[in-house]
């Protein structure tokens, strides 16, 4: 039985990178998704798609699905169930092909402990460790706490000093238990400057392993990846191979089927490694070795579940060129970098230079709490190392997407910043490069933005003018006040005045001659003075989104008319009509119920009772009797 | 789109001439001269006048006219330069255009409290009067922004209440007001200020009103004038708060907390008026014209002695500068064709010398099948009048030239009249001048407006002169009658130069010739606010 269909047990930029692999292999695809998901890109490119009413770890209904729809195999992506044997076994035994490694191997793989002594058998050398609190000193400080069922930097800590071991080990295994559900931790040597290097390998069902080279991610921050590549700038062709066959030789002893990561420790001053740990699953950053090797991995794993041998040998695979990923995420780089949400009101990512974009989100998208705020990874491919950053970078700059935070600045600061670029990238990287959190235009340059801007919002309202809308911008033959834009950047607000002239030439109130070269609904082209900025714009209700030359600038555009806000006490009880107070039923401090009489006002010879709205209590009485009040004025508090 | 078939009109003019750049040298400097006046009246009561209200939280009136208007859009001041030396400041006092407000073409008239604190007078109230009747002509919804002391009832000022010679003459203005509402006109009031006695019924009679909080002082009688009527004290807050006004008189809707507060909900007014233009919209594509606007600075000699073709301001203000003439070998001193303007397909009516019988029958032909075509006239005025002499009153002078003043009086379409240079006599009127009930009347700096030319009528009292000399036999002073002519002809053509037209609201104000165009593309927006259908009939036609 060949895969013919295919379901995705994942959401996101992965569904969608593994949907396009699988429509380029003539294979049909089917979409898993819970609510929030409902308008994601990746629903609408699979062929068929499926609601999930509780969640992507759902195992049974999805299977459930997987039957239904009638697939042949399920492909788990990353995370989720990706590493989750039972899942894998579920599906086996559900006569549906598993595309990754058996679940035996992501069950041995999946305690670091087991995965520890397999390295061992296998002669690859792994760092000192201890599962005894007491052997802590042996190890020596520092020393890394982590968790035996870990991954992604949860459970995971790092000891200076023998004071802070017990306290240090109770909150790893919290962390842990809440979120493997195995508390168990072990300590680990610790290596300060060390680097972060994975061997991709695949294995096909007749024992053929091959491995891919090394991809390097130690730039991370709070052990979570934020640049990944290959190749490694400290691996040489010596140490690929002795790392590659130290990969192979461990994955033999798990006769381990389809893709996978090796990742090991590097010292680069000893230039020792050791074995950290594998991962049975597509990796995040598995696009880089795609760029470097020319082997796309989905479509690799999709062949060897069907049972297909691997039609190259290690002697085959050849490296060009470099490639580096970057992880976008919504994400305030000044705020502690705490996920943001909101809407994405443009996502436009540049095709120059022409950078390889693999992304669950598109312009409109909401961004919820429900998931990994990640947007999207950005791989590019040069030549050279420094060649493929530079790249990346411009591409990132001379790309349109924004409406909320993101840590775009700071990515682009880390790849232009002299220690990336002369390869220096040890995982104390984010400590000691200065990388900056937002790149500043300075005054002068926001205020171009705004004029640029300001003429966009003048083109619009022009274009959408029903009537004499042909005449020129602001035509008058009166003395008018210039016309006013009231924009607000950064919590500052900024005003642009201008007005046109005879010649079609704007000026503004600050004397800077604007000519609008071109204006569309998503575009404008100006020159100001001598300064001509072309940039993409994109107006969301009360937001406008323009390109600047290194990122796009968010402007909040203030009303022209600010109502002016009736300040409402909360619990306020106010008066329905003008009138006097005759009568006060009710003390400070009072128990009331919904519906009593409160207080009973005189107007126009009638009486009107004005009654709780809710049960509670009585804060404040604001008015005597006798007194005349106003419609609207508030007469008691409630709480 | 569909487009004009006509082929684009070949400019003669010479740009490089001596002539051309000492004329465009003078129409500079004259443009010059009425930016200075515009800066004038902008300035209104003077600069301490704005600054006190700005204490007050109060805006301009030209900033009330510009936040109520849509950003970006088009605005068309009305006798901008009324009451130039006059008794009162150039500008008379108020401020009335044509503008867009919440995508609806409007109307809008404002008192200017800096000067006399909003008094009316005859400037204003005819400027006021001015925008009603434009109003009503082209169905355009009234606003107005309300903050006068009332009439000027200083001795000094010329006329009695509100411009009239004669109490008794007064208060059309009120009628009008309330004519246009039953005209399902909307009419939208603002005050922002007093607004007593008369002036009260400026809110009084309008559909909708908005009182701008703790300024709004409507009321028929002043706390004063209450006290020596009925002896009663009494507060202006009693008599005549805005709020008052709102909760108790229910005189107002709309109750604004300061100047732009009430803008905007003047704008949310306009934006539920369900309006629609009974008219049609641009039916060509709009293409620039292929000659310069710029040209038109240089076509014309400023004592206008020197001819020059009317058609090269024609090929400046039609689209694609398109031009079907209409009968060029008959009756050649007057131009007829076709053009669209900013899309709005028109005839146009032009003077190339003066109005021979076989001109004005032509004219009458041409406006006929303009009515019947429902098709807008543009009339480029340049007429020293009908040709006299034997041989053309022989011809019937007065009764070809009658047919003319029938077809224009009868005509139903709109007219749009710009005076480019000459306008006397009967001329005036056969080209549609105001009193001929056209919708609009501009004029370039060059006009000039008479019963005849300066020269023209100082040497006939010249002629009757030497008549009366001869026959009381007395020795006719030579010397001393060439003195007189001299002074007269002076005096008659100062009279006549258009900034004195335009000082008494004779027109709807002076505009740059470059503007042209997009003056006439306005109007013809503006007019199809109304359905325009020709006339079904005309006068008997003398034939």
């Amino acid at each position: 039985m060949t895969i013919k269909k295919l379901l995705i047990a994942n959401r996101g930029e992965i569904a969608s990178r593994i949907i396009k692999s699988a429509h380029q292999m003539g294979i049909s695809t089917v979409a898993i998704y819970t609510d929030p998901d409902a308008n994601s890109p990746y629903v609408r490119e699979a062929k068929e798609a499926f609601k999930l009413d509780s969640s992507y770890l759902d195992a049974k209904t999805i299977i459930e699905i997987a039957t239904t729809a009638n697939v042949d195999a399920i492909h788990p992506g990353y995370g989720f169930l990706s590493e989750n044997s039972n899942f894998a076994n579920l599906v086996s035994k559900s006569n549906i092909k598993w595309v990754g490694p058996s679940a035996n191997a992501i069950k041995k793989m999946g305690d670091k402990l087991t995965a520890k002594k397999l390295s061992e058998k296998a002669n690859v050398p792994t760092l000192p460790m201890t599962s005894d609190p007491k052997e802590a000193k042996k190890i020596g400080y520092p020393l890394l706490i982590k968790a035996a069922a870990g991954g992604g930097g949860k459970g995971m800590r790092i000891v200076k000093s023998q004071k802070d071991l017990k306290e240090s080990i109770a909150s790893a295994q919290r962390e842990a238990e809440g979120g493997f559900g195995d508390k168990r931790v072990f300590i680990e040597r610790y290596i300060a400057k060390s680097r972060h290097i994975e061997i991709q390998i695949l294995g096909d069902s007749y024992g053929n392993i091959v491995h891919l080279g090394e991809r390097e991610c130690s730039i991370q921050r709070r052990h979570q990846k934020v640049v990944e590549e290959s190749p490694s700038p400290v691996v040489d062709e010596e140490l690929r191979n002795e790392m590659g066959a130290a990969a192979i030789k461990i994955a033999s002893l798990l006769k381990y089927e389809s893709a996978g990561t090796v990742e090991f420790l590097f010292d680069e001053t000893t230039k020792e490694f050791w074995f950290l740990e594998v991962n049975t699953r597509l990796q995040v950053e598995h696009p880089v070795t795609e760029e470097v090797t020319g082997i796309d991995l989905v479509r690799e794993q999709l062949k060897i579940a069907n049972g297909e041998p691997l039609d190259f040998s290690q002697e085959d695979i050849e490296w060009f060129g470099s490639s580096i990923e970057v992880r976008l995420y919504s994400e305030d780089p000044g705020n502690n970098f705490l996920p943001v949400t909101g809407k994405l009101i443009a996502f436009e990512p540049t095709e120059d230079p022409l950078v390889r974009w693999d992304t669950g989100v598109e312009t409109g998208s909401e961004i919820t709490p429900n998931f990994d705020p990640m947007l999207a990874k950005i791989i590019s491919y040069g030549e050279t190392r420094v060649e493929a950053a530079n790249k990346l970078a411009l591409a990132l700059e001379n790309s349109h997407f924004g409406g909320l935070k993101t840590n775009r600045d700071y990515l682009i600061s880390i790849l232009r910043s002299d220690e990336f670029l002369k390869g220096d990238t040890t995982t104390d990287f984010l400590e000691k490069a200065k990388i900056k959190d937002e790149i500043k235009l300075n005054e002068e340059e926001i205020y171009f933005l705004a004029i640029a801007a300001s003429m966009w919002i003048q083109g619009k309202n022009r274009y959408e003018s029903e009537v004499l809308s042909n005449l020129s911008s602001g035509w008058n033959n009166a003395r008018l006040p210039m016309q006013e834009i009231k924009l607000q950047f950064d919590d500052k607000p900024l005003t642009v005045k201008y007005k046109n002239n005879r010649e079609e030439i704007f000026t503004t109130d600050k004397n800077n001659s604007v000519k609008i070269n071109s204006w569309d609904k998503n575009f404008i082209d100006v020159e100001i003075d001598n300064t001509r900025i072309r940039s993409k714009v994109t107006f969301d209700n009360e937001l406008l989104l323009i390109q600047s030359k290194c990122g796009d600038v968010l402007f909040k555009i203030l009303p022209k008319f600010e109502t002016v806000k009736k300040v409402a006490i909360e619990g306020g009880l106010n008066a329905p009509m003008p009138g006097k107070v005759v009568e006060i039923k009710i003390k400070k401090g009072a128990k009331i119920k919904k519906g009593d009489t409160l207080i009973i006002l005189e107007a126009m010879k009638m009486e009107h009772k004005v009654l709780a709205p809710s049960d509670g209590k009585v804060k404040e009485i604001l008015i005597h009797k006798d007194e005349q009040v106003e419609n609207g004025a508030t007469l008691v508090v409630l709480d | 789109m569909p487009k004009l078939e006509s082929q684009p009109f070949e400019s003669k003019l010479d740009t490089s001439s001596e002539q051309f750049n000492k004329n465009k040298t003078s129409m500079l400097s004259m443009l010059e001269e009425i930016d200075v006046l515009l800066d004038e009246a902008e300035l209104g009561g003077g600069e301490h006048h704005k600054e006190r209200l700005a204490k007050r939280g109060k805006l301009p009136v030209r900033e009330r006219v510009f936040h109520f208007l849509d950003p970006d859009s088009p605005f068309l001041e009305i006798s901008g330069l009324a009451a130039y030396k006059s008794d009162y400041p150039v500008g008379g006092g108020a401020i009335a255009g044509i503008g867009v407000s919440s995508g609806i073409e409007c109307i809008i008239f404002a008192n200017d409290p800096t000067v006399l604190a909003g008094a009316m007078h005859f400037y204003s109230v005819k400027k006021w009067m001015r925008a009603m009747q434009i109003a009503r002509d082209s169905r355009l919804p009234f606003i107005q922004f309300v903050e006068s002391a009332g009439g000027d009832l200083r001795p000094r000022s010329n006329a009695v209440v509100g411009g009239t010679t004669h109490f008794a003459e007064s208060g059309r203005q009120f009628y009008e007001i309330t004519e246009l509402s039953k005209l399902n006109i909307p009419t939208v009031t603002v005050t922002f200020g007093t607004a007593t006695a008369g002036g009260a019924y400026q809110p009084g009679m309008s559909d909708y009103n908005i009182f701008v909080k703790d300024q709004a002082d409507v009321a028929l009688a002043g706390p004063p004038l209450v006290q020596m009527a009925t002896g009663e004290i009494s507060s202006r807050e009693d008599i005549g708060g805005a709020k008052m006004h709102a909760e108790k008189s229910g005189l107002a809707e709309y109750l604004a907390d300061n100047d732009l507060d009430g803008i905007r909900i003047a704008r949310e007014v306009m934006s539920h008026l369900n309006w629609e233009k009974e008219g049609t919209k641009p039916r060509f594509s709009i293409e620039k014209p292929l000659h310069n606007q710029d040209d038109l600075l240089g076509l014309i000699e400023p004592s206008l002695k020197t001819p020059f073709d009317i058609r090269e301001i024609i090929g400046r203000i039609a689209d694609g500068s398109k031009f079907e003439e209409f009968k060029p070998l008959f009756g050649p001193t007057i131009i007829c064709g076709f053009i669209s303007i900013h899309g709005y397909p028109v005839g146009v009516l032009g003077n190339n010398g003066m109005l021979f019988p076989n001109a004005s029958q032509k004219a009458a032909h041409f406006i006929q099948l303009c009515n019947k075509r429902n098709l807008p006239l543009v009339f480029l005025q340049n007429i020293t009048g009908f040709m006299v002499g034997k041989d053309y009153e022989q011809d019937g002078s007065i009764k070809k030239g009658a047919q003319m003043l029938n077809a224009v009086s009868n005509s139903e379409v709109p007219h749009l009249t710009v005076i480019v240079g000459n306008s006397y006599g009967a001329g005036t009127y056969a080209m549609s001048g105001r009193e001929f009930g056209n919708s609009f009347t501009f004029l370039w700096p060059t006009a000039k407006i008479a019963v005849m030319g300066g020269e023209v009528i100082a040497g006939v009292m010249s002629i009757v002169r030497r008549g009366q000399a001869a026959r009381k036999g007395i020795k006719f002073d030579e010397k001393e009658d060439a003195e007189i002519v001299k002074n007269q002809q002076i005096g008659h053509d100062k009279a006549s130069v258009a900034l004195k037209a335009t000082s008494v609201l004779s027109d709807d104000g002076i505009i740059d010739p470059r503007d042209t165009r997009d003056v006439l593309g306005i109007c013809l927006s503006v007019v199809n606010n109304k359905k325009i259908k020709g006339s079904k009939g005309f006068g008997v036609f003398r034939l």
